[in-house]
């Protein structure tokens, strides 16, 4: 089944051609490196298929329906770049941050619930963070916080989680143990995920499809063919292509 | 004992009740509101719609009109254009909120200087009075701010999504363009009430004073709101009082306990540290 299907997209910004006839479908269970060189059109991308950019020609589909009129977002989770988001004075605490992730699935007057905060409690938990709920999320570490972030992700229980370069700001430790947590949500819950990264070589190591887009897409498909690729390699070169599957 | 019972007894005058009333309604008010606009880093938009009212004020005093009647809708419909000059023009909003609020001046003072009969009522706005509220003004000013307090409590999730961070607000639904336009309007209304309270050079301080205390000690959103409408409201109580018995200006008096309230709170969390 197809989660998320794009079709022909193009979009641009000020005159400036920011992705030129993108075309990919992502399948339940999937789970994507999105990769590609500054100012590719990756996060341009994901905000197109949100809805948070703004005209696009071509399609997107969510779940079967044309994005234009797609409502259902508590099927979708999505961890933004953390640097573009948060204000560490903001005074909210953990719990309070995890909460906004229910609230699309609240309708009006969108007022929580006792199963609610037993909901984001046990997001917390499975972060492993559940003792930090009455923190404020200012004082917690770079890791911590994009625990929390994944976290309130992951609150209305989604079917397509989406990350936007979740390991900016992380050292390797804390960034290895957070992809191991979005494999295991892959693996064991079924989450379909897409994931933005710089780092070509290293989302080899857990994502099962690589989509690599430099305002087209250069290759999409399962990460073992991009290393037998001629074409990617009178892409990359021979050296560079090695040195990425060599890590893989 | 006579002379303790004599100490309360301005209490039981009717214009310092007046003025406790209207003033811890409206100080709620502006800290509620106030949190919302410093964590969006718009705390000097009150500054500029108190401006504005300064131009509206003069504008009901020209044509005989009363002259918060007027201020409510002039200021509501430059708060209007704050948002959308920020939107349309794609300019930052303290750039906006300076445009708009020098207009409100100057169209004051061009008022001001047409009339030549009305510059000592206009200039009175400048600094306020709550010690000179009148009954039908509490009973307007008790009425906006119940109903300004409502819709921040209906709203309130969507008012904190939108603060904390407007995209994924947008992404779970929330109208944000909406909530910015309600924010904006209700800052308006709250604006011109609290001009009674303080005058028009000082509403900013009741804005901004109140919430940055708050985010001094708070551990929790829920937890700033309330010390931040805490801090304002005894402020209203203790700078009326201290007023009262020092013959001094209520509108100052009260913005210096305010002052003083963030000077404790900052130097209580710096010692803490």
């Amino acid at each position: 089944m197809s989660i998320l299907s794009v079709k022909n997209m193009s979009f641009s910004y000020e005159c400036a051609e920011v992705l030129r006839e993108v075309s990919f479908d992502v399948q339940k269970g999937d789970y994507i490196g999105l990769a590609g060189p500054n100012g590719a059109g990756k996060t341009t991308l994901i905000k197109a298929i949100l809805g948070l950019t703004g005209a696009y020609t071509g399609t997107v589909e969510l779940f079967g329906r044309d994005m234009r009129s797609f409502d259902a977002w508590n099927r979708v989770g999505y961890l933004p770049q953390r640097v573009n988001v948060f204000n560490p004075l903001f005074p909210a605490t953990v719990k309070e941050v995890v909460g906004l992730g229910l609230l699309a699935k609240k309708n009006f007057p969108k007022r929580f619930t006792k199963d609610d905060g037993v909901k984001i409690l046990e997001k917390l938990e499975l972060m492993g963070i559940g003792d930090l709920a009455d923190k404020l999320v200012g004082e917690l570490s770079g890791g911590q916080q994009q625990r929390v972030f994944l976290a309130r992700a992951l609150a209305p229980d989604p079917e397509l989680l989406i990350l936007d370069e979740p390991s900016t700001a992380l050292d390797p430790a804390s960034r290895d143990g957070f992809y191991d947590v979005i494999k295991e949500l892959n693996e064991k819950k079924g989450i379909t995920s897409i994931l933005i990264t710089h780092d070509t070589a290293q989302i080899g190591r857990y994502a099962n499809k690589l989509l690599y887009l430099d305002k087209k897409v250069i290759f999409y498909g399962p990460f073992a063919d991009f290393c037998q690729s001629p074409e990617m390699t009178g892409y990359f070169g021979t050296f560079s292509q090695h040195l990425i599957c060599h890590q893989h | 004992m006579s002379s303790t019972l004599g100490m309360f007894h301005f209490l039981s005058y009717g214009f310092i009740q007046r003025a406790y009333l209207a003033g811890s309604f409206i100080a709620a008010l502006c800290a509620m509101l106030g949190l919302f606009l410093v964590l969006r880093k718009l705390s000097l938009i009150g500054d500029g719609l108190s401006h504005v009212s300064f131009g509206a004020i003069a504008l009901g005093l020209f044509f005989g009109f009363y002259p918060f009647y007027v201020a409510i809708p002039v200021v509501l419909i430059a708060s209007y254009f704050i948002l959308k000059l920020t939107e349309k023009a794609k300019m930052y909003g303290d750039a906006a909120i300076g445009i708009v609020s020098s207009v409100g001046i100057a169209s004051g003072v061009i008022l001001a200087s047409l009339s030549k009969g009305f510059n000592v009522d206009l200039f009175s706005y400048l600094f306020g009075n709550i010690l000179a509220i009148s009954g039908r003004e509490v009973y307007l000013s008790i009425g906006l701010s119940l109903a300004v307090l409502l819709i921040i409590v209906v709203f309130y999730n969507d008012l904190f999504s939108t603060t904390f961070d407007q995209e994924y607000a947008k992404l779970t639904g929330v109208k944000t363009a909406r909530v910015d336009l309600l924010l904006t309007s209700l800052t308006a209304v709250t604006v011109v009430l609290a001009i009674k309270v303080v005058g028009i050079m000082l509403v900013s301080a009741l804005l901004i004073l109140p919430a940055v205390t708050a985010l001094q000690l708070a551990k929790g959103f829920r937890t700033a709101m309330v010390l931040s409408v805490l801090t304002a409201v005894i402020s209203v109580f203790m700078g009326i009082t201290i007023s009262f018995f020092m013959d001094l200006p209520a509108g100052a008096t009260i913005v210096l306990c305010n002052a003083a309230f963030f000077a404790a709170a900052l130097l209580f969390k710096m010692v803490r540290k």
